[in-house]
């Protein structure tokens, strides 16, 4: 599962998304995948102000990666400078979680990653 | 109204939807890959970039429309998900469209085609539709396809009056090799579905809150684009 994805994903528990702890979620324990894929500026460039950037921060800094700057780049410094663009790529589309957890930080509860597909299903008395 | 009312609903979708979509996964979606025209201009509309939801994305046939939006698909069925993730750039996850795992009016639009009329209650049918407006920003449009009760043509020949909570057979071929115990090699399968009449969507839609922005008939299914309510 891509990091990008992560951005998008909370704590399935409806009494959770109320608190600010739950998103986004935290890895653990996780294995990560480099893949290959065809550089897609354009669609960086327009999912970006979509981006929750703290929270992406939150995530890749996490699972090692090294501190994104503060603030989100504004398109004009993205469409400048290649190397961020190359960085954002490599992080937000060809990193992705192989195996793992996620945990939510408010209830606790633990989501797990398989082969690269992470599994929201409740048990019965979460639902 | 649903089959067997003496066992909860939740359980009656997980033997009659949930086990049986898991089963036939690969067959069912080897016959589902062309695109309904009006779930494909949809999402053709959408502004480049637009990040949004398949909730009930089965093998992900409408994650191969546009490369330039980013879609998050969803199923109950782990099989069924195990294909739709297959599609870059766009990803997917097992969950449950009552218990998606999205934030509140995040998303620019969802998709759930052919999904809520697998859902055995009018509560839970509306539970569904709340919780995927809920995930919509502000003008956030979602498209929400059910099957029809009039489809007269069809070769199932269900029409007005015809009783609306029907199970549809699915006929798999088990192949020679695993034959049935009669030496038989085909195996059915039954799935729950709720058939629509006319304008009971758009009353859905309206009842939890939503507004009908356009809706129609297409092919047999009744689909409209919703909205949440706009505070004035």
């Amino acid at each position: 599962m891509k990091l990008l994805t992560l951005n998008f994903l909370t704590c399935a528990v409806k009494a959770c998304k109320s608190s600010s702890d739950s998103f986004p979620l935290h890895p653990k324990e996780c294995e990560l995948v480099s893949d290959t894929i065809p550089p897609n500026p354009q669609l960086i460039q327009n999912v970006l102000p979509r981006l929750d950037w703290r929270a992406l921060s939150t995530t890749a800094s996490e699972l090692g990666f090294p501190t994104l700057p503060e603030n989100a780049p504004t398109l004009e410094e993205l469409q400048k400078d290649e190397k961020m663009m190359a960085e954002l790529h490599t992080l937000l589309l060809e990193t992705s979680v192989s195996e793992g957890m996620l945990v939510c930080g408010n209830c606790g509860h633990e989501y797990r990653i398989k082969e690269g597909i992470a599994n929201f299903l409740l048990p019965n008395h979460l639902v | 109204m649903s089959f067997e009312q003496d066992i909860a609903p939740e359980r009656y979708e997980e033997q009659h939807v949930h086990e049986v979509y898991e089963q036939i996964a690969s067959h069912f979606s080897s016959t589902r890959y062309k695109p309904w025209p009006i779930v494909e201009s949809f999402l053709q509309s959408l502004s480049p970039g637009s990040v949004g939801l398949d909730v009930g994305c089965g093998n992900g046939k409408y994650l191969t429309v546009s490369q330039d939006v980013f879609i998050i698909g969803s199923d109950r069925s782990s099989n069924l998900v195990k294909i739709a993730a297959k599609h870059e750039p766009h990803s997917a996850v097992v969950a449950d469209m009552l218990t998606l795992p999205h934030q509140v009016g995040r998303f620019d639009f969802a998709i759930s085609i052919a999904v809520v009329h697998h859902l055995s209650t009018p509560e839970r049918r509306r539970e569904a539709i709340k919780a995927i407006l809920d995930c919509l920003k502000d003008g956030g449009k979602a498209l929400i396809y059910v099957w029809a009760l009039e489809q007269k043509s069809s070769r199932r020949g269900w029409d007005e009056g015809h009783e609306q909570d029907v199970m549809v057979p699915w006929v798999m071929k088990t192949g020679k090799k695993n034959p049935n115990e009669d030496g038989s090699t085909e195996k059915t399968f039954q799935r729950y579905y709720h058939l629509y009449r006319s304008g009971e969507l758009e009353g859905d839609i309206v009842g939890v809150g939503g507004q009908v922005v356009d809706s129609g008939y297409e092919k047999d299914n009744w689909w409209a684009i919703c909205q949440r309510h706009i505070k004035s």
